[in-house]
């Protein structure tokens, strides 16, 4: 388990190193930041002082290594628009954006496992062909359509939901989030449904292809003639041993609905990490663009690592390391 | 992907606002109402600090903090902010009669703390874009009484009231050097302005009271809760749904449609933001993106013919693109400031469209077969920019120039631009004062780094006989004169056509129902300008 451990820990800190070098020559490749900030009427003065106070300056090696170093001891640079620890200023925007998805993937979880089982054990009944049918749209309607189709009906017709933002917060562990309030709920509720729409449909049809291919398993049967309760059978037998594809979909898609919320994001105005980054992107804001993806890099690795161990639970033949 | 994203986005905001017209009129607590207004701001404001970065999106929020020493109007005008009047003594001195007024901290607003301002402005650590280019002309003050200041310059500045437009008043009690994240959470964020601040969250929200104290009128709003939505579709949603009170920069797209809609009111008005194609004047030999007609490599570069340009300008159909592109948003024009501007040329029109003309001045100049010529753009900075060069494109293509198209993310675009890469490519210019040299001193300008002149010149268009009568103005304190100089200068270079003008972007702002919006030209959206309809 340790050896596992320290390899998956030296495997990440080379996907994170490798990742922070194709940024540094990638964002030096596209254009220069101090060309999109600086004042148009700046003369030459100001515009070198501001490319030393930006440290651009030097060579590209050099900003490498003084990133590095910069690095290891915790200070991942400054904002060049924000003039703020770019950690600081994702961290201001990360509880936006993680509540966000963890609702979503709740729903996605909420609303798929359930609806998914049900198209399993009636897959020719009226309601089990229309729960298919729907998870079609789900899967091809683009999300900002129907976003915006959300905040039309909702909002703009019926009235009952607030159109954008995020509404108010409260304080829990210092921390402001939105869950805890009424109205914070009530912004939350779209933007939630609109990010999850996709997850929700593809958790349901996981859940019912393991259904359909877990019924007529001879363990099932045997349960059956056992004389076991339909509740006991369909919870313990079917669905804890159709669990592993909808756990490693449902780590999977957290990690990419955390990284990837921005439509959503810019749709709803919901002030997360995703409209940050594309901002940052915009103006070539490298420190930013360096330690989101450095952040994103860590939130994959760790989730994987919580998806592998979680199999191990849900099925005791899985084991972390193969003895050669 | 994101490119993509948005332009989709701007799509669906069409079918959305189509949807729209039949919908019924939102519930809404009236109460809360009659004391906050929501604002919907279009972009990010990156700091609160004052002088942090000189940015429109920054200007527009500081404003209702803190006040300048001299204000404009709504139509542009220069108006007594914190100063109640601005005097040239001589050639090199400047008195400014101050007004009584309060910080919000209860302190009096006195010639110190202007005398402090100017200091600090150059001393803002990693500033991205300084508002010392506004004070540096300013090389030292004195203190007659506290409502009494001189200001002093090295050179005969007359344009000093319009470059303090861009400065706002911080108090002399905030000490050495205040650090910007300060501003930022509040502990500094003191002004004289008629609103308070209360809190800042980047990229979401800025949350501001009534300053009971203020020395202008009292303000009608108790609180305002200043927003930031930059998706379009979604501004227009929020102001539809009654979230918000007013929102700025409303996509043309979705102009039509809210015209109609009894859900709103529109405000606009012809700002001084000008949209154009630069030429490349900086290459002799051949021009990179222009070839002859089968793509033969030229001897020389056409854009340095005036035929050429001239050519290149009479094939563009203004009205055409204003009404089909921009939605009328805009304004053809031929110069960078407005009609109504104090050096406006009211003789010199916009180009009309003649590609009859355009023809035989080009067969004039020697190429009777055309030319093959590739128009560069950015596709997320202006209006409908993509579009814009798509248009243009197709009417070049009528005179026989063989265009195509490309367009390339900001980012990328502002690097390439400012190195000569391209030979016709497409940018705007806002003059957020009016002030009538700025656009000829930035952009026509033979560039000169280290004079500051020429600093936005990406198409390197010199003109020495322009040159001589721009360097004249600059230094003539008599307004009337000057105005004759700049005038004169401005008719002698677009004569010359050094870029091909399109058209003036147009301000807009939609309020909800029963409010109303005093269009600014400044493009700033101010919470006192916000009125309930009675």
């Amino acid at each position: 388990m340790l050896t596992w451990f320290v390899r998956r820990l030296f495997q990440a800190s080379f996907v994170v190193l490798a990742m922070t070098l194709i940024v540094f020559i990638g964002v030096h490749v596209i254009g220069n930041p101090v060309d999109i900030l600086i004042s148009p009427e700046a003369d030459q003065a100001e515009r070198a002082r501001v490319i030393a106070d930006f440290g651009l300056d030097q060579p590209l090696w050099k900003q490498y290594a003084l990133f590095l170093n910069g690095a290891l001891h915790g200070d991942l640079g400054r904002s060049f628009v924000f003039n703020e620890p770019a950690l600081r200023l994702i961290g201001g925007r990360m509880p936006a954006t993680l509540e966000l998805a963890v609702t979503a993937v709740l729903m996605s979880v909420c609303f798929g496992v359930p609806l998914g089982l049900y198209a399993g054990l009636k897959p020719d009944g009226f309601l089990g062909r229309s729960i298919m049918a729907g998870s079609i749209l789900g899967f091809s309607l683009p999300t900002f359509w129907v976003g915006l189709m959300l905040i039309m009906v909702f909002a703009v017709q019926l009235g009952w939901l607030p159109s954008t933002g995020r509404g108010t917060t409260a304080a829990l562990f210092g921390i402001q989030w939105s869950f805890l309030t009424w109205d914070g709920l009530r912004h939350m509720f779209m933007p939630a449904l609109n990010l999850s729409l996709f997850n929700i449909s593809l958790v349901m049809r996981l859940t019912r292809a393991g259904v359909r291919e877990t019924l007529p398993m001879d363990y099932i049967k045997f349960a059956r003639a056992k004389g076991l309760s339909p509740a006991r059978v369909i919870f313990v037998h079917v669905l804890k041993n159709i669990m592993i594809p909808v756990v490693t979909v449902v780590g999977l898609e957290l990690g990419s609905t955390i990284a990837f919320a921005v439509v959503t994001e810019s749709v709803f105005a919901w002030p997360g990490m995703g409209k940050l980054i594309i901002d940052s992107i915009n103006v070539l804001d490298r420190p930013v663009i360096v330690a989101y993806l450095m952040m994103i890099v860590l939130l994959f690795i760790t989730i994987n690592l919580v998806v592998d161990i979680l199999y191990t639970i849900l099925d005791p033949r899985v084991r972390l390391e193969t003895k050669a | 992907m994101v490119w993509g994203l948005r332009a989709s986005a701007r799509a669906i905001a069409i079918l959305a606002a189509t949807s729209l017209t039949a919908a019924g009129l939102p519930a809404v607590g009236m109460s809360a109402w009659a004391q906050t207004l929501t604002i919907a701001s279009s972009a990010p404001v990156t700091a609160m600090d004052p002088h942090y970065h000189t940015l429109t999106p920054n200007e527009s929020a500081h404003a209702h903090i803190y006040d300048r020493l001299i204000d404009t109007d709504a139509d542009g005008n220069l108006i007594p902010g914190l100063a109640l009047s601005w005097i040239a003594k001589d050639d090199l001195t400047w008195e400014l009669k101050l007004r009584e007024a309060k910080f919000h901290d209860g302190t009096p607003f006195t010639a110190e703390d202007v005398v402090y301002t100017l200091a600090r402005v150059p001393r803002v650590k990693n500033s991205p874009a300084s508002f010392q280019i506004y004070t540096r002309s300013v090389v030292a003050t004195e203190i007659i009484d506290p409502h009494t200041i001189l200001l002093k310059t090295a050179t005969p500045y007359p344009i000093l009231p319009y470059d303090l437009l861009q400065v706002f008043m911080i108090p002399h009690t905030l000490g050495a050097d205040p650090a910007t994240e300060d501003f930022n959470n509040g502990k500094h964020a003191i002004g004289t302005g008629p609103f308070r601040f209360v809190s800042y969250q980047p990229g979401n929200r800025i949350l501001m009271d009534r300053n009971d104290t203020y020395w202008g009128a009292k303000p009608y709003w108790e609180h305002v809760d200043y927003r930031i939505i930059s998706n379009e579709a979604a501004r227009t949603a929020a102001v539809l749904s009654g979230d918000v009170g007013v929102i700025e920069f409303v996509p043309p797209a979705d102009l039509t449609k809210l015209r109609g809609d009894a859900r709103v009111s529109l405000s606009e008005v012809v700002s001084n933001r000008s949209i154009y194609l630069w030429l490349d004047h900086a290459h002799t030999g051949p021009s990179a993106f222009v070839t002859g007609p089968n793509g033969e490599v030229l001897d020389k570069n056409p854009l340095k013919d005036l035929r050429v340009r001239q050519a290149l300008s009479l094939a563009v159909n203004r009205a055409g693109i204003v009404d089909r592109v921009m939605e009328g948003a805009a304004l053809p024009t031929k110069q960078y400031l407005r009609p109504g501007n104090r050096v406006h040329i009211d003789s010199l029109k916009a180009d009309p469209y003649q590609p009859d003309r355009a023809k035989a001045l080009l067969a004039e100049a020697g190429y009777p077969n055309g030319l093959r010529m590739t128009i560069h753009g950015p596709n997320d900075r202006y209006v409908n920019d993509s579009k814009i060069i798509q248009a243009v494109a197709q009417m070049w293509q009528r005179i026989g120039v063989q265009t195509t198209v490309e367009t390339i993310p900001w980012s990328s675009y502002a690097t390439r631009a400012g190195k000569q890469e391209f030979s016709a490519f497409l940018l705007g210019w806002g003059v957020a004062g009016g002030e009538g040299t700025n656009p000829l001193r930035a952009q026509l300008a033979t560039w000169n780094p280290e004079r500051g002149l020429g600093t936005a010149n990406r198409g390197r268009y010199s003109n020495p006989a322009f040159d001589a009568l721009l360097d004249k103005a600059m230094v003539t304190m008599d307004t009337g004169a000057r105005d004759a100089l700049v005038k004169q200068a401005t008719q002698l270079a677009m004569d010359d056509v050094p870029v091909i003008m399109l058209h003036l972007q147009k301000n807009i702002w939609a309020t909800r129902k029963g409010l109303t919006y005093r269009a600014r030209v400044d493009e700033e959206t101010r919470a006192t300008d916000v009125m309930e309809v009675k």
